[in-house]
């Protein structure tokens, strides 16, 4: 049986050695020509970088941007405030307050409950999606906008309320013509 | 015009010329170090001003310029003022006595292309050499700041070290070729009697010692800044700092200039005389120009190929490596050097 020195369990075990190095070796020059030899392959190699405003680095197809309150196919706030997204967010970045439709109010809203007011903190929001999966509605959906969350001056400024957040009504047009 | 008018404005174009191109070579050496170092690293670098980023030495310039200029609260403002002054100056009075080409056969005379051609050129940029030291010791000492301070007497005991590696490696050079002259030296290594090939244990130490010189990577510990903020140049800022800067870049230039004229032969390149022979003087001391200056392009290169391979060299180890390794080494070299060029005589001597 092996003794628990030489045990090596991720198989990268490496011995040290402490022999004396030999006058070539003491010359460090060999050591400093094989390191320009590593240092000029380099040189030559593709470059990582990605030239950003010409290039765009891909997106991963689970990307989650900015979120948007969706509308359905007739224009109507999917949203009925019923707080699962609240409940469901990590950061607490969510809240709503709930208000009940009125009748000539049924061509903006789909049920009869709606979220009165809906805000997100995008400072705590960290874009995990979790309020996205919550929705029974398929209300709440995280986009693929490249704009996250512009810069501000005051913190009251990223408290996104509806005005930022629902979906604009010409997007909603656009979608049902494309259905129909 | 009488002769002696046609020599000054001879000698003053060439000095201008000289200037200018020591000047710019320094400017897109800042460039190409950012190039080099980027590519090392498998990055781009600078590529938004211009194509290929070749207006960005300019922006960095115009940028130093609009700066504010910031002076510590030191008792020695009139010193603080001359460091940068004197590192610039030392830095581009040395390419006063390098030999560019042999020469050109211009409007019926024939033109030197250097601006002097002295019998102690080497003394000479020895003693120009050990000047840039107390743009450096000055610059530190007057910014009354204790970084400053250490990287400057770093620098200072840095440099006069190395010199005397640096000037013992010259000596067994000195005793092949026989002269001081870098015109002489150039001419004795036409075609490809390269001295690197007659004396490569010299050209490897005045290597080492032209990278100690410079104050570049692995012997930048004057600037270091890890341990010494910016080193000699903290309390600089504005084109002082800009001078600080751009005088370690001319050094460069020239240090690799040095080393291509003294080991790599120079304008020489192989088949010159042919050249000149068949295609005239002119043409023939164009491609020469070319070469000398792709031979010290290539060292620039060398200089940051380095700098971004070999760590810096513990303070120590720096002293250790100048004074018992390379002191030792070209002194052998010398009397290796002395043995071989006296092989006869001593032959002679024992009876052969």
């Amino acid at each position: 049986m092996s003794s628990i020195q030489n045990i090596s369990l991720s198989g990268s075990k490496k011995q040290v050695s402490n022999k004396e190095m030999t006058f070539l070796e003491r010359l460090y020059l060999i050591a400093i020509v094989k390191g320009l030899w590593i240092t000029i392959k380099h040189f030559f190699s593709k470059k990582a970088t990605i030239h950003y405003p010409e290039q765009v680095r891909e997106f991963s197809p689970v990307y989650r941007g900015r979120h948007m309150l969706k509308r359905d196919e007739q224009g109507r706030e999917n949203c009925t405030a019923c707080g699962l997204c609240a409940l469901s967010c990590p950061a607490e970045a969510i809240t709503m307050k709930a208000a009940e439709r009125k009748p000539d109010e049924k061509h903006l809203y789909r049920e009869e409950k709606y979220a009165e007011i809906y805000e997100i903190n995008m400072l705590r929001c960290i874009f995990c999606g979790l309020c996205e999966e919550a929705c029974p509605k398929d209300a709440i959906y995280l986009t693929i906008s490249k704009e996250l969350v512009p810069a501000q001056y005051d913190r009251e400024d990223f408290i996104f309320g509806k005005d930022k957040l629902v979906m604009p009504l010409e997007m909603a047009i656009a979608n049902t013509k494309n259905l129909n | 015009m009488d002769s002696s008018t046609a020599f000054i404005v001879e000698k003053s174009v060439i000095i201008v010329v000289v200037f200018a191109v020591t000047m710019i070579m320094a400017m897109y050496s800042t460039w190409a170090e950012r190039k080099v170092a980027a590519y090392l690293q498998d990055r781009v670098g600078p590529n938004r001003a211009g194509w290929g980023g070749l207006l960005q030495p300019l922006a960095d310039g115009m940028k130093l310029f609009a700066k504010e200029e910031f002076e510590p609260d030191t008792k020695n403002r009139f010193l603080f003022f001359v460091g940068p002054a004197i590192a610039m100056s030392a830095a581009l009075m040395t390419s006063a006595v390098i030999p560019w080409g042999d020469k050109l056969h211009i409007f019926g005379k024939d033109v030197i292309l250097q601006a002097t051609d002295t019998d102690s050129a080497l003394l000479y940029i020895f003693a120009v050499v050990s000047i840039g030291v107390y743009g450096i010791m000055i610059g530190g000492w007057a910014s009354n700041n204790k970084f400053s301070l250490m990287g400057a007497v770093r620098a200072a005991s840095q440099m006069v070290s190395y010199e005397i590696a640096m000037g013992l490696s010259m000596i067994a050079l000195l005793m092949m070729t026989g002269t001081l002259s870098l015109k002489e030296i150039s001419v004795q290594q036409h075609g490809l009697h390269w001295n690197v090939f007659y004396q490569p244990l010299s050209f490897l130490i005045f290597l080492i010692c032209a990278f100690a010189e410079t104050n570049r990577t692995p012997f930048d510990l004057a600037e270091c800044e890890s341990e010494l903020i910016g080193g000699y140049h903290t309390e600089y800022s504005s084109m002082k700092m800009g001078f600080y800067l751009f005088a370690e870049y001319a050094n460069m230039f020239i240090s690799s200039t040095i080393i291509s004229v003294l080991f790599f032969g120079g304008y020489n390149y192989p088949g010159m005389s042919w050249v000149v022979e068949n295609w005239g003087v002119n043409l023939g001391n164009i491609i020469g120009m070319g070469a000398l200056f792709a031979k010290l392009c290539f060292f620039i290169f060398f200089f940051m190929w380095i700098r971004w391979t070999i760590p810096r060299f513990r303070y120590d180890q720096l002293m250790n490596l100048g004074w018992k390794i390379l002191i030792p080494l070209s002194i052998a070299n010398i009397i290796i050097t002395g043995i071989i060029n006296l092989r006869g005589e001593i032959l002679t001597y024992f009876g052969f």
